[in-house]
């Protein structure tokens, strides 16, 4: 396969061990050219240990990681032709200004960089600061000048680790217009995330890490269907239509809430139970179906049998369910990938 | 950034297969240069070896006794300029220029390590062995120019109190002051030697410990146990295998003929300071995983 038909991040049985303590776990990940792919877990679950084994900061223990088919272990800086980013938080020069931080970047990363340096700060509208020592930025200012620096290098994958951390609303917004409007123009991203309603509207395809393993890894919408079809439900007596509801054939996780009732149910099932609480006398007032929010799968796919499984999405489906599910509708390339995947999601 | 801005412009947008060009390590070193001068530290250790010889010109000046001097250049002290740096290197070559050469071949790595700006530069597209290179190489240069500058100060000092006149060397021959000029610089350059392998010694620290104030003080801290280590009773038969001993090494040159014993012996003993600590200095950067920040 030629270096540019590869895979812009392939990862196999990736594992960082500190002493005894195993941060990465085996893990494998498939990210796809064009992907706008979310890296998901809670702290500590080893995304930033991934990125940096990724970038070649680190080493891992065992496994390996290839970046356009090339692994930074072995082919060193050129493992990153055409890769940019930043993990944790981006750092710069703090004794040098905007600019002067860009200019050396953009040395240290040749070809015509530093032609481009005006460009990336209007991009990220730093330009009227740019004589200012980075010193003085605030962090959000500070997280646009990485955004920059990673612009410098003309990215066909963009790596960000969190990058709208600390930023407001505004920032906030501003960066995930930014990300999808990279993504539009054909940049790879590989999105390291703790905000769900970001990588809800940004990403096509996640990884959920818990404890340094994969849980999930494939489309978003895939798990999001088979995580959580769900239906809500208001009637005029909803006490017996709750009972009725769970002597109904095909309606599953049938839970009564305030002022409204919630279940799984195929959609034909769904058809009946209308008919079954309208002969009961039972009028319907609203039924609604609904998908499970992101933060609901996250959640029940990182704490499992911790979560309290009444989210809003609708009753908890069972973690491992989910998991196995997702991992079957995930894609080709990933099912290839997914026995640890479906393995380890059983172990949640 | 506001909408209209975030449009990323044709230029920025991704290169399809683009072979860039790899920056060489002088591009690198010049970059290492150019953050040393835009740092504070950079001239604390040069304005103290900027102050010392001013000082000592001055308290000359005032004070000079005319009593039995131990040292040749010390009686000519005010009979010849050409005297002061002579003394000066003397004075500052056994602790305080090494200090300034650790202060900064000590924070080198250490330094960006704890800025996190290590993993900045470690993403673009120079290899760890580049870094390392450009790195060493700026902290020698700094060792070289702290060393200039104290030669000069001195010179122009010591020149500008008592005349740029002849001086008689260790061996009292009396040598022109173009002549002795020249020998003060080849002094100079002579210390270089066992300055380098301090800083090879402050390099290999910096990229091993991670941390500033350790590898600094670290450094100075070898260099001060080889001092005691050379005071002690019973120990003199590794006196010249020391590297505090090849301190005064330079002053072959200052003996007519030129005695070159002591500067080649300085450095081969020196080279098997420098070299080791320069290369597992290399091996740790090259090895180590870059974490934190």
């Amino acid at each position: 396969m030629s270096e540019d038909a590869a895979q812009p991040v392939r990862a196999r049985g990736l594992v960082k061990r500190y002493d005894e303590v195993l941060a990465v776990d085996h893990i494998d990940l498939n990210v796809h050219s064009g992907d706008v792919y979310g890296f998901l877990g809670p702290n500590g679950a080893g995304k930033t240990t991934t990125l940096r084994m990724a970038l070649g900061l680190i080493t891992p223990s065992e496994g390996t990681v290839e970046l356009f088919g090339r692994d930074p272990m072995r082919y060193g800086a050129r493992a990153l032709e055409g890769v940019a980013g930043f993990v944790e938080a981006p750092r710069f020069y703090p004794y040098l200004t905007a600019r002067k931080n860009l200019e050396l970047l953009a040395a240290l990363d040749g070809g015509g960089a530093a032609e481009r340096i005006e460009e990336v700060l209007a991009v990220v509208e730093l330009s009227p600061r740019a004589k200012h020592k980075v010193g003085g930025y605030s962090h959000g200012m500070r997280q646009r000048l990485g955004i920059a620096a990673a612009l410098l290098r003309q990215p066909r994958l963009l790596i960000l680790d969190e990058p709208a951390t600390g930023l407001d609303p505004a920032g906030m917004r501003d960066m995930r217009a930014l990300i999808r409007r990279l993504a539009d123009e054909g940049i790879t991203v590989l999105l390291s995330s703790h905000q769900l309603p970001e990588v809800q509207e940004l990403c096509d395809r996640v990884a959920i890490v818990e404890s340094g393993r994969v849980v999930y890894e494939g489309a978003l919408a895939d798990l999001r269907r088979q995580g959580g079809a769900g239906y809500r439900l208001r009637t005029t007596d909803d006490p017996r239509a709750l009972s009725l509801m769970r002597t109904q054939a095909g309606i599953e996780h049938a839970i009564g809430g305030e002022h409204r009732l919630s279940f799984q149910a195929q959609e034909q099932d769904v058809g009946q139970l209308s008919l079954t609480l309208a002969a009961h006398g039972i009028g319907i007032l609203a039924l609604s179906p609904e998908l499970a929010t992101l933060e609901d799968l996250f959640f029940r796919l990182t704490e499992g049998d911790r979560g309290d499984g009444d989210g809003a999405g609708g009753p908890a489906a069972d973690t491992e369910a989910v998991a196995s599910d997702a991992a079957r509708a995930s894609s080709p390339a990933t099912a290839s990938s997914s026995n640890g995947t479906s393995e380890q999601a059983v172990e949640v | 950034m506001s909408s209209a801005a975030l449009s990323p412009p044709a230029a920025v947008a991704p290169a399809r297969a683009q072979r860039s060009r790899r920056p060489s390590t002088f591009t690198v070193y010049r970059w290492e240069l150019r953050k040393l001068l835009a740092q504070v530290r950079t001239y604390l250790g040069l304005g103290l070896l900027t102050v010392l010889p001013v000082i000592f010109v001055v308290f000359e000046s005032l004070h000079h006794q005319h009593d039995q001097h131990d040292n040749i250049f010390a009686a000519q002290i005010t009979q010849s300029g050409l005297a002061t740096p002579v003394l000066m290197l003397l004075f500052m070559s056994g602790f305080f220029i090494p200090v300034v050469a650790a202060l900064v071949a000590g924070d080198i790595f250490s330094n960006e390590d704890g800025n996190g700006t290590l993993k900045t530069i470690l993403t673009r597209s120079v290899d760890r062995g580049q870094v390392f290179a450009a790195k060493a190489l700026a902290a020698l240069t700094y060792a070289v120019v702290a060393v200039l500058v104290a030669a000069t100060v001195a010179t122009v000092a010591g020149v500008a109190s008592w005349g740029f006149r002849s001086v008689r060397t260790y061996s009292g021959t009396l040598v022109s002051a173009p002549e002795a000029l020249l020998l003060v610089f080849a002094a100079n350059a002579a210390y270089l030697i066992p300055l380098f392998a301090v800083a090879a010694i402050g390099l290999m620290l910096s990229a091993a410990t991670r941390n500033s104030a350790a590898a600094v003080v670290g450094t100075i801290g070898i260099v001060i146990l080889l001092f005691i280590i050379a005071q002690i009773p019973g120990l003199e038969a590794i006196q010249p295998y020391l590297l505090t001993e090849q301190f005064q090494a330079w002053q072959g040159l200052l003996r007519t003929p030129t005695n070159w014993a002591p500067i080649a012996h300085s450095a081969w003993l020196c080279a098997l300071y420098g070299v080791p600590s320069l290369l597992a200095g290399y091996l740790i950067f090259l090895r180590r995983d870059v974490a934190g920040g």
